[in-house]
């Protein structure tokens, strides 16, 4: 360490003194080379050949309407504005347009055929057209929960209820972290786009797991992490002065009591320390070229999708093990042809630059992209002017698509039935996502277990299977 | 042979040639193995066997009593052929080899089972009476194993540990002072006592129970937008304060409503049954939100009150425990009395509630009910003939006028309701003066049937009313108003329609044509003739007072029936008041009357004495009438509402989910019941109601009620529960270690008539309590998880704690008790994430900034991140342990996080005032305040070192030393000097960094 603060010295002290201090009690997890150990993994994983890393994981927050964007029906445009067949609707969950008149609506926008693959998606995301050959486009999704809050929930931890740990807390839990001055674990929101749905701090909690697995959130305005500036009127030299001397307090406390958590404690402050001085380094973009800001569509500092995306590379090359991005503004209710045009716009530029950039750096190959809603959209419209319609909550097939190690490029699996409603072929359900992406990571997802209320828990539940016909 | 449960107790020496015991030896073994498909749940058992039940063993022939070798269950558990051995190689599940000796042991000893220790009613074991009985099995256990325990405390760090256990505060220094000279035998006996008179005593108490009934300032789902019951967590502080008996505040919590002229403090409890999380999400199906709300019922409490899983049970029968699926959706029964929406509107309305008003509050509120009683009844002339009597109701009138401000439009549409909407005109918007809104049109024809829309967007400020008023336009000789109607944009994610129920017409007559206008037919309305007016005018309002936000818009519709030669009025201007009793807004020589500066025109008095006539209807009394009235209103949205349980006649149907799926119908119904296996009740063919729910958690037969209690408060005070698995008493949990122990105590607690202090002080008087936290070197390698123990434990202290601690030291903290929940300081912008509405985080800047932790505003999405930080729980659902992490995140917390170095600061000014003249003494201070202690050499050179290096920083740069003391709100003492008490700031804040402010040792 450079600070000249003497935090080095002190940890080999009290490393020095609790090799001696104490008994038995588990401190091999401080043993452990590095900071690593303050979220340590799980022994004994990963159990397989992992295929990436991290995780990019670009939730598209209030679902995105795969009708539009991924999953193109002609159907739907040939029998535009006729009435949905009972035969698909009947018994089946609905949200807002519950009692309501059931008509087809046709996409609003062309669909394009992009790259030697073909992949055939909407027009309004030309550069994610770029990268067609690098994505898997999956059409045959479904999943439980038809309301925001609650599909969120089941799309992170696999369950409705809350309280289970969120994907992210169980890649960290599972692999540990790689970073030595930041949280394994980071979620982003950005802003831009309309009718924003709530999203709870439940989504990247860590549930029943330790709390060292939780993510943290960073913020696009203001102080990036909670209480990750020093007060004011202290200066970094001052605030590392006092950081030593209460480890040097705490160090005389460990020479007469054999709390086991004060070595640990001031491990803590060291990495407390670290992550006051890097996070302002990493949310600084002012090291990038201007042919790297300009090809995210970014300066830094505005709290775009993009500037998320130039965000979530850094923390990729820092080691971040799992990095959440919520962009919203999905829920077209309403307006859906304009919505789109905005939606799009807000996301394609940043989502296709940090493909690319990614695969420029060589880091697209231990790296996986998701890029998916909590669910998608009806076939059918919503609201009464003509002018204005949308479509509703949909949850028995959607579309989502993948990127990275492991995933083959220019590729799509799955299918849903000629209206888009279900998922008829090769179906995807959202445990079978988790399964997939702990896979790719070197997890058999059936191992990877808590024990919580007497109960072995896991991601995937009791279900899940690997999508074999995806991967490279 | 004695058989150690596995894992935590397994460095503890065992002692030989003891019997098998089923419950603590073998049922662990087989419930983790084989219970999945050997067990109680009929939909996964294999092969027809089941394991948990001996009759079922010993009927399938798998054990041969007394024959390990002949059984069945012993030969495949030795199995060495992977496809034949059991537990299954699929499974992932292995037995050591103690375990397979164990389950040939207990087969050839004779395979007696016991039923679950949990589900036979505890009795008392001998013992010595009072806490002497709890360091006989303590003592008894630990001499079992060959271990000596560690001597008592010394008397600070016991005065913090009581003082930290009982009221979550840190011992005032005299106090522990005045301990540790205190040479009388029951000096410690009193401390204890004095601890537990503290108020504060209930606080601590009650951060646990809100933990477990999950109570939470939010509605969770969604919006997670407010609720109001805190006057609940306020009852739960007053009646561990009180030491209500634990089987009363049961009854409270699961039926309050359901009592004897319920008190408004019963009421409050029954809140307990609408703590669980509410959804008002636009789409949203009633119907699955009610089962949704149904089984947080059921887990809440079967976890809180019986420690049991039975909320595994929503989607099949349980696979280690006898819970059927049944049994889950017969105790879901119970609460279906409870009158409820499955999908809320809006978000102000959450089903019933009670206001409760302070005992000063509620002597003026009869005061004032006497005094209208008495205006309503006497003469209305005499009180209409006091000389400022019409000046009054003018100025009544002007008041009334002025708060009516324009909405001023900034878009509206229109269509003719033709279904093809091509075929439609198309209308334009006209402003003109004063938010008069024209729609034009663009062809010729005139505007016959139509739907006309309008959009004004909102400010922060309250609407009450929206009044109408119509201009003609030359295109008709009349118009037609078929249907009014509001509606809130921007707030949910769908248009919020708004309830109009006061009408208030321009005219008598056409009183009933407004209501017309509010029915949803098309064939009624509101129609007048333009001949002989210039002007109309209508008000409507609001069924509540709406709370307007920036961002938010008002869509305002007139709509008009096709078939009618009268047009749509398209030429008007809308207004809105936020009057709590708006009056039609005045016009015409009226208006000009009650304007009027100078002295009125006989014409303009004429109108206002007319005016007068009609309003008070011979009545003066209406400025007392309305004064009275807004006052009482006042209390009343003064008073503390809180969301109270009420039953109603029908209960909804309750069924039996296959796989808990609420779209499936098929399922048998139930009714009220308590699981079969601990019942049940009998009902004599009536429906049982919570109340007999109640009676029964509480009764001296139910196994389980006192000792989850009982085990849960060992918790609290000795760091691990006697069964460690806090909210699982069943075949998963933990057989306790010391199962003497915990079914004396748990007899104890029914016995002293469930008395909760009375348990706690047993349990702080026993020499287990006072013992010393620091291991010797045989406890550690034998115990280290100090399940025996033969030592205390050492804890950090809990989220809420943390802050008060700081809070207390300082000085700064405000010790009042209850209340509405309070804001303290919270990184800006923490609640982006939310909507509908958009939230504005504003931190109290008063003295509530300083209040406990305990009242922070509990928002469910979004914990306040320092008490997230220190583990605290979303109480989504039910939390009975908090995990104790060490994360860097803490770290940031107590080194920036406002609250903290504003403490720190206001410490260090107490250190300049109170801590003597010299270093030295003040550090002595410091230390002696913030830890009960004084400090060593070491230490003092450590901080003094500091001192002097920060206060050169400061000096050099005293900017420095102005911002850092600028943080916070409280006020600084003058003449301490900026740059000696930034410094001692500084120091502060290491102290409140140092390891030690968090623990109670």
């Amino acid at each position: 360490m450079h600070t000249g603060l003497g935090l080095v010295e002190t940890r080999r002290a009290f490393l020095g003194r609790a090799s001696m201090g104490l008994g038995s009690l588990a401190l091999a997890s401080l043993l452990k080379p590095g900071l690593l150990a303050l979220q340590p993994g799980t022994r004994g994983f990963p159990d397989r050949p992992a295929k990436v890393k991290r995780v990019i994981f670009l939730c598209m927050a209030g679902g995105p309407a795969h009708l539009e964007l991924l999953d193109y029906k002609p159907e739907l445009a040939k029998r535009d504005g006729e009435p949905m067949p009972e035969s698909f609707t009947k018994g089946q969950q609905i949200a807002q347009l519950q009692g309501k008149e059931l008509k087809i609506l046709g996409p609003q926008h062309p669909f394009k055929r992009y790259g030697n693959s073909g992949q055939h998606m909407t027009s309004l995301l030309p550069r994610i057209g770029e990268i067609a050959d690098d994505i898997c486009i999956v059409r045959s999704m479904q999943t439980e929960q038809i309301n925001h809050d609650t599909a969120h929930t089941f799309m992170n931890t696999g369950f409705r209820l809350p309280g289970r740990p969120s994907m992210g807390s169980w890649v960290l839990y599972g692999l540990g972290s790689q970073s030595e001055d930041l949280p394994g674990f980071v979620v982003l929101t950005s802003e831009g786009g309309s009718q924003s749905q709530p999203i709870a701090a439940r989504q990247w909690n860590s549930g029943f797991l330790p709390s060292v697995y939780q993510g943290v959130k960073f913020h696009s305005t203001g102080d990036p992490v909670n209480y990750v500036r020093s007060p004011n009127g202290v200066s970094r030299a001052m605030q590392g002065e006092l950081i030593d001397a209460v480890s040097e307090l705490n160090g005389v406390q460990q020479s007469w009591t054999r709390d086991p958590e004060i070595a640990t404690r001031i491990a803590q402050y060291e990495l407390a320390f670290r992550m006051q001085m890097s996070v302002p380094e990493l949310v600084d973009f002012s090291d990038e070229p201007a042919h790297v800001l300009e090809m995210y569509g970014t300066r830094g500092g505005d709290g775009t999708f993009n500037a998320n995306c130039l965000l979530a590379r850094r923390m990729a090359e820092r080691g971040v093990r799992f990095i959440h991005l919520y962009h919203r503004g999905w829920d077209h209710h309403n307006e859906i042809r304009t919505g789109l045009v905005k939606s799009c716009g807000y996301v394609d530029q940043g989502t296709a630059a940090l493909v690319k950039d990614l695969k420029q750096r060589g880091m697209l190959d231990d790296t996986l992209i998701v890029w998916c809603g909590e669910f998608g959209r009806t076939p059918m419209s919503q609201g009464a002017d003509p002018a204005l319609l949308g479509r509703d909550h949909h949850i028995k097939g959607f579309s989502m698509w993948m990127a990275g190690g492991g995933i083959k490029g220019g590729h799509n699996y799955g299918a849903t039935d000629e209206l888009g409603y279900n998922a008829a072929e090769d179906v995807v359900h959202v445990h079978d996502l988790h399964a997939t992406l702990l896979h790719l990571l070197g997890i058999e997802h059936t191992k990877l277990t808590y024990r919580f209320q007497g109960r072995d828990f896991r991601l995937t539940d009791v279900h899940g299977r690997v999508v074999d016909d995806i991967l490279a | 042979m004695r058989l150690l449960a596995a894992g935590a107790l397994a460095c503890v020496a065992a002692s030989a040639a003891e019997r098998v015991e089923f419950n603590r030896d073998i049922r662990p073994i087989l419930s983790e193995n084989c219970f999945a498909c050997h067990g109680p749940d009929s939909n996964a058992r294999q092969a027809g066997l089941r394991l948990d039940r001996r009759g079922d063993a010993l009927a399938r022939g798998v054990i041969q009593p007394g024959d390990a070798e002949a059984s069945r269950l012993v030969q495949r558990v030795l199995q060495e052929n992977p496809a034949l051995v059991m537990p299954p190689v699929a499974t992932d599940k292995k037995l050591t080899g103690e375990q397979k000796e164990a389950l040939s042991a207990w087969v050839a000893e004779g395979a007696e089972y016991q039923e679950h220790w949990a589900y036979i009613k505890p009795r008392r074991p001998e013992a010595p009476g009072g806490f002497a009985g709890i360091d006989h099995f303590i003592r008894r256990r630990l001499a079992e194993s060959g271990l000596e325990p560690v001597g008592e405390a010394g008397r600070r760090t016991l005065a913090r540990r009581v003082s930290f256990d009982l009221t979550g505060l840190p011992p005032r220094a005299e106090v522990v002072e005045a301990f540790v000279r205190d040479g009388r035998p029951d000096a410690y006996e009193r401390l204890v006592d004095s601890f537990l008179d503290s108020p504060h005593y209930g606080e601590r108490m009650a951060v646990h129970w809100l933990d477990l009934v999950r109570y939470a300032d939010t509605t969770g789902y969604h919006g997670d937008v407010p609720v109001n019951v805190y006057p609940f967590r306020d009852y739960v502080v007053r009646s561990f304060n009180g030491n209500t008996p634990f089987d009363v505040m049961t009854r409270e919590h699961l039926a309050g409503d359901l009592l004897p002229d319920p008190t408004p403090s019963q009421l409050v409890a029954s809140g307990y049954n609408r703590l669980s999380r509410m959804t008002n999400e636009g789409g949203s199906q009633a119907k699955e939100y009610l089962a949704k709300y149904a089984s947080d019922r059921v887990r809440n409490i079967s976890t809180v009150w019986l420690g049991s899983t039975l909320g595994c049970a929503e989607c099949h029968d349980h696979k280690f425990d006898p819970f059927l699926a049944r049994d889950f959706y017969s105790m879901a029964a119970f609460f279906a009395d409870i009158e409820e929406k499955g999908v809320f509107s809006g978000n102000a309305a959450w089903g019933s509630s009670v206001r409760v008003l302070d005992p000063s509050a509620q002597s003026e509120m009869d005061g004032i009910e006497a005094r209208l009683r008495a205006l309503r009844g006497e003469g209305r002339r005499e009180l209409a003939t006091g000389p400022r009597a019409l000046e009054n109701f003018a100025a009544y009138l002007r008041d009334d006028l002025l708060r009516w401000q324009p909405l001023d439009p900034d878009r509206a549409w229109a269509d003719c309701g033709h279904p093809d909407f091509d075929q439609c005109d198309r209308f334009e918007l006209a402003e003109e003066s004063d938010a008069v809104v024209r729609l034009a049109l663009k062809g010729d024809r005139k505007p016959g049937e139509a739907i006309q829309r309008v959009e004004i967007p909102l400010e922060q400020g309250l609407l009450t009313a929206v009044a109408l008023e119509l201009f003609p336009t030359g295109d008709f000789d009349s118009f037609y108003l078929s249907e009014f109607q509001v509606r809130l944009l921007g707030r949910e994610d769908w248009p919020v329609r708004v309830s109009l129920t006061g009408l208030l017409p321009d005219r008598e007559r056409p009183g009933s044509m407004l209501r017309d206008t509010l029915d949803d037919n098309y064939h009624s309305g509101w129609h007048g003739d333009w001949e002989q007016d210039r002007q109309r005018r209508a008000a409507y309002v609001f069924e509540a007072p709406l709370r307007t936000n920036p961002g938010e818009r008002l869509e305002v519709s007139l709509i008009a029936h096709a078939r009618t030669s009268r047009g749509l009025p398209s030429r008007f201007r809308l207004l809105g008041s936020d009057s709590e009793f708006p009056e039609l807004p005045v016009a015409g020589t009226l208006r000009e009357a009650v304007l009027a500066e100078g002295p009125r025109t006989p014409e303009q008095t004429a109108a206002l004495e007319s005016a007068f006539e009609r309003f008070v209807g011979g009545n003066a009394a209406w400025r007392d009438v309305r004064a009275l009235e807004r006052r009482r209103k006042a209390l009343v949205d003064g008073a503390h509402e809180s969301l109270v349980a009420r039953a109603v006649d029908e209960p909804r149907t309750m069924r039996i989910l296959p796989r808990g799926n609420w779209m499936d119908d098929s399922g048998e119904t139930v009714q009220p019941q308590v699981p079969h296996f601990l019942g049940p009740l009998p009902t004599d063919g009536r429906r049982l109601t919570r109340l007999e729910l109640a009676e029964w958690v509480t009764s001296p037969d139910n196994p389980l009620t006192a000792r989850v209690f009982a085990n849960r408060l060992w918790k609290a005070f000795f760091g691990t529960g006697l069964s460690k698995v806090l909210d699982d008493l069943g075949s998963q949990g933990e057989p306790p270690v010391n199962p003497e122990l915990l079914d004396w105590l748990a007899v104890e607690f029914v016995e002293s008539g469930w008395d909760v202090r009375h348990l706690v002080k047993t349990m702080l008087l026993s020499e287990t309590y006072r013992r010393s936290s620091e291991p010797t070197d045989e406890l550690l390698a034998a115990d280290p998880y100090n399940r025996l123990h033969g030592r205390q434990v050492m804890a950090r202290i809990d989220a809420e704690f943390v802050r008060d601690n700081a809070l207390a030291v300082s000085g700064l903290l405000n010790r009042r008790l209850g209340g509405p929940s309070v804001k303290p300081y919270q990184p800006v912008g923490y609640y982006r994430e939310l909507n509908f509405p958009k939230r504005v985080y504003e931190p109290d800047l008063d003295p509530n900034q300083f209040r406990r932790g305990l009242y922070t505003h509990w928002q469910r999405q979004y914990v306040h991140p320092s008490l997230m930080a220190f583990d605290a729980p979303a109480r989504e659902e039910c939390a009975a342990e908090r995990a104790v992490s060490n994360t860097p995140l803490q770290s940031l917390v107590l080194l920036n996080d406002p609250s903290y170095v504003e403490a720190a600061r206001a410490f260090a000014a107490r250190i300049l005032r109170e801590g003597g003249g010299s270093a030295r003494k003040r550090v002595e201070f410091a230390f002696r305040e913030a830890f009960s202690r004084p400090p060593t050499a070491r230490e003092r050179d450590i901080v003094q070192r500091l001192l002097e290096a920060q206060r050169e920083s400061f000096e050099s740069d005293p900017g420095r030393a102005r911002e850092l003391l600028a943080t916070g709100i409280s006020r600084i003492p003058p003449g301490l000097g900026e740059t000696e008490l930034a410094a001692w700031a500084t120091v502060a804040r290491a102290l409140f960094n140092k390891h030690e402010f968090l623990m109670r040792y």
